[in-house]
């Protein structure tokens, strides 16, 4: 808990009981860019599935599928193998980055605005105030004694946050199956997914718990962003300010208009509390930063109707820094960075980083081709003293069209070529055909008949050459003599 | 309880957070002692809690014989025979395509075959490795596989059946029993007579070093002939090796050759017609005919 909140003194307790936060519920700019953001995330989050994405007769048509059976990862365009992990690695770093970039400019917008937490924690507080009524009503009907009413609203609010909990965790697992199918498949009980109710029970655990009893605790105390995020901040930073060089010394409006006919100095903070009220956290920002405050900017809302209402001027609570706040107090002009080294390097990286992956992912190859030399033996000696090195090579056709390779070989001059189970064709040429989208392990066989080598090994190239297009790739060994 | 008591003279409530301190100081900075929020104790406990199921749901506690049973009755073998069942649900289509096909046709299928070789490598590495070598690559008096000389023959027919019926296995009436006498031991050859055969084969197969000779020609002739050929290029049937080849499976030194030919008989192997099932031993002459020297 923050410090404020333990108020009375010492306890001999192993545990400090939550807090209830009660936040009320406010309107304003930053309230409608919060819904705005939660209907869309959500929306992509629960439809994604659904979407559709041709390519072809043998590949699944859904848009974003993690199949793991057949060890593939779409998304739209992209096809994802597991050999090319890296490029979700890439993802990641790209996403750390962002991330940094969002901080050094606003600091946490990501935890006010777009973390999973606060959007369902959003989610599960406005039902909350659907069916208990708000902030107010909520606290009251908490202390009193419980009424057969209340607990009619009670039943019905965890129903309901269990629903949603049981809907987030239904549509995580259709990102692993065709959705339509697996739809279906739940609706009707068809045996054999147990694996898709075991993940929508966690799902649905996790979320009513983050959600519904844990919230602002996951920040305060799980989430390891808001630690990062204090080491990497910086003064020119934006965060949700109070203007206490303008809001101080604080008082109400009627001891204010008093001051001020008497001409001494007052603030704009009528010390409504109401910033206090709507804080989904708990937080007084008044206080100043705090590691509780996940940047939502609802108690600007918060302050700024109320300032609407009293005629002063907006933004008492503002994106703003504490430098800014003390600047103004010594009369000196604000200053606002967003252009300066951090941001500009944090930009940089994620353009040349972008750019990298998306030149990789354009030109990457769509077959491949992987040589694996026998360990044991390295080498063969046969009847008639020929060398034999004997070889796994794996053709890959990552193309939705089944395609023909030519394997040629080159290094080991005069080495007899033969791959197990193919037969040349009339010119002498090996040609291996892969099934669209799939993989085709050969055994190769190299021998050696001439005059025997020295002791050693000998470079060897593979190269598979596709008999259509001639695109080739090339594998580098060794052609070992004992 | 008593450890807070023990030190309680240092611990204080820090006026600013208004939090116990711990009692602990290093160098005039305190630490405060800070609860544990509600949800993480609560968490702990029901991880005791849930250890405790456990440790009487599952087999726990050793007894002077065996253990704890569990009260649900789970045992890690029936799991295992769960898995085994499951695999060979999922083996099952191959498998039949395995048992389906004609032996000469496997090869022909890139499919089949690259189910069949991984079939073959496992059951190899099961039954097989501990002579022949986890590579097949064989060692002294054990057989390279990898290469192109087969004292039996290397069709797939002939490897099927050495695997079936072994060699030199008595159990097996089937299995391939001829064996090389022992010339020296048996008082078919003298020592001298001997290292004139071996002289003379060594000569035979160009080795360096190697002797030929009027008298090594006719032994040779006289003894070996008839089972390794007159000219010494062997003969599957006996199982009796090529002379003349780079191979030699025991070594080819002289003190060698002359100790096989002194002591005669060869290596054994077991008949495993009755010990893997016919699938299983489809897929081991698949995959010890396509290591390289298939025929
Ligand atoms: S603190 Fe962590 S969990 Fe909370 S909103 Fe920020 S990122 Fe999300
Ligand atoms: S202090 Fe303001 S911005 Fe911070 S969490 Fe509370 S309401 Fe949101």
């Amino acid at each position: 808990m923050t410090s404020a909140d333990m108020g009375k003194a010492k306890s001999d307790s192993f545990y400090a009981p939550r807090k209830a936060i009660y936040p009320k519920e406010v309107d304003g700019k930053f309230r409608r860019i919060k819904w705005g953001l939660l209907a869309f995330t959500l929306a992509v989050y629960y439809l994604l599935p659904f979407v559709r994405w041709d390519r072809g007769p043998d590949a699944p048509s859904q848009a974003v599928l993690v199949d793991f059976p057949h060890r593939r990862f779409y998304f739209f365009f992209i096809e994802i193998w597991p050999q090319e992990v890296y490029y979700l690695t890439g993802l990641l770093i790209l996403a750390a980055l962002i991330l940094f970039l969002m901080n050094a400019l606003a600091g946490r917008i990501w935890c006010g605005y777009l973390c999973p937490q606060t959007v369902w924690t959003d989610l599960y507080l406005s039902a909350e105030r659907w069916i208990e009524g708000d902030a107010r009503e909520r606290a009251r009907k908490d202390a009193g004694p419980r009424s057969a009413k209340i607990w009619r609203e009670k039943i019905a609010k965890h129903a309901l946050w269990l629903l949603i909990a049981w809907w987030t965790g239904g549509a995580w697992v259709l990102y692993f199956a065709d959705a339509p199918t697996l739809v279906y498949e739940l609706a009707t009980f068809q045996p054999g997914i147990s694996e898709a109710y075991i993940w929508i029970g966690i799902l649905t655990f996790t979320t009513y718990m983050l959600a519904g009893h844990m919230r602002e605790q996951v920040c305060l105390y799980m989430c390891p962003w808001p630690r990062i995020q204090a080491a990497l901040t910086d003064e020119y930073a934006l965060n949700v300010t109070y203007r206490y060089d303008r809001g101080e010394p604080r008082m109400s409006l009627k001891q204010a208009s008093a001051l001020r006919a008497a001409g001494a100095p007052v603030g704009d903070c009528v010390d409504c509390d109401q910033c206090v009220a709507v804080c989904p956290t708990g937080v007084d920002i008044r206080k100043g930063a705090s590691l509780g405050c996940v940047q939502c900017g609802l108690c600007i809302d918060a302050c700024d109707s109320v300032m609407a209402k009293i005629g002063r001027s907006q933004s008492l609570i503002a994106y703003d820094t504490q430098m800014n706040c003390d600047r103004r107090r010594k009369g000196e002009a604000p200053l606002y960075k967003p252009l300066r080294a951090r941001t500009l390097i944090y930009a940089a990286l994620i353009v040349a980083i972008g750019a990298l992956m998306s030149v990789k992912l354009a030109t990457r190859d769509d077959s491949r081709l992987s040589v694996l030399h026998d360990r044991n033996p390295l080498a063969v000696t046969l009847k008639d003293g020929a060398v034999r090195n004997a070889y796994t090579i794996r053709f890959a056709n990552m193309s939705a069209e089944p395609r023909r390779f030519l394997l040629e070989t080159s290094g080991v001059e005069g080495a007899e070529v033969e791959i197990v189970g193919v037969e040349p064709d009339a010119e002498g040429r090996m040609i291996v055909g892969v099934g669209a989208d799939q993989t085709r392990e050969t055994r190769v066989l190299v021998t050696w008949r001439g005059a025997r080598k020295t002791k050693g090994q000998t470079p060897i190239l593979f190269t598979s050459k596709d008999v259509e297009s001639d695109a080739a790739i090339s594998m580098r060994d060794v052609f070992v003599t004992p | 309880m008593s450890t807070r008591e023990a030190h309680s003279e240092a611990v204080r409530i820090d006026p600013h957070t208004k939090t116990t301190t711990t009692g602990h100081e290093w160098d005039g900075i305190e630490e405060l002692d800070t609860p544990l929020p509600r949800w993480w104790v609560v968490t702990f406990y029901a991880t005791i809690l849930w250890s405790i199921g456990y440790f009487l749901a599952y087999p726990a506690l050793p007894t002077l014989e065996g253990g704890t049973q569990g009260l649900i009755g789970w045992h890690s073998r029936a799991s295992v025979a769960r898995d085994m069942e499951q695999l060979n649900e999922i083996r099952g289509p191959v498998l039949e395509r395995l048992a389906n096909a004609p032996l000469e046709e496997i090869e022909a299928r890139p499919q089949l075959l690259s189910a069949v070789r991984a079939l073959g490598a496992a059951a190899f590495a099961n039954n097989c490795a501990g002579c022949h070598g986890a590579g097949a690559q064989g060692a002294k008096g054990y057989p390279n596989l990898n290469d192109d000389d087969w004292l039996w023959g290397g069709k797939l027919s002939d490897i099927r059946r050495t695997i079936e019926h072994g060699v030199r296995w008595d159990a097996d009436k089937d299995t391939r029993s001829e064996t090389m006498p022992a010339f020296g031991r048996d008082g078919l050859l003298d020592a001298k007579q001997i290292s004139l055969v071996a002289d003379q084969l060594r000569a035979m197969a160009k080795l360096p070093g190697g002797m030929a000779t009027a008298q090594g020609a006719k032994l040779f002739d006289d003894n070996c002939s008839v089972c390794h050929g007159v000219d010494g290029k062997g003969n599957r049937d006996m199982g009796a090796p090529n002379l003349t080849d780079a191979l030699w499976l025991f070594g080819s030194d002289k003190e060698t050759i002359a100790s096989r030919i002194a002591n005669g008989g060869g290596g054994v192997m077991p008949a495993w017609k009755d010990r893997l099932d016919e699938p299983t031993i489809k897929a081991l002459a698949i995959y010890v005919h396509t290591l390289g020297g298939g025929e």
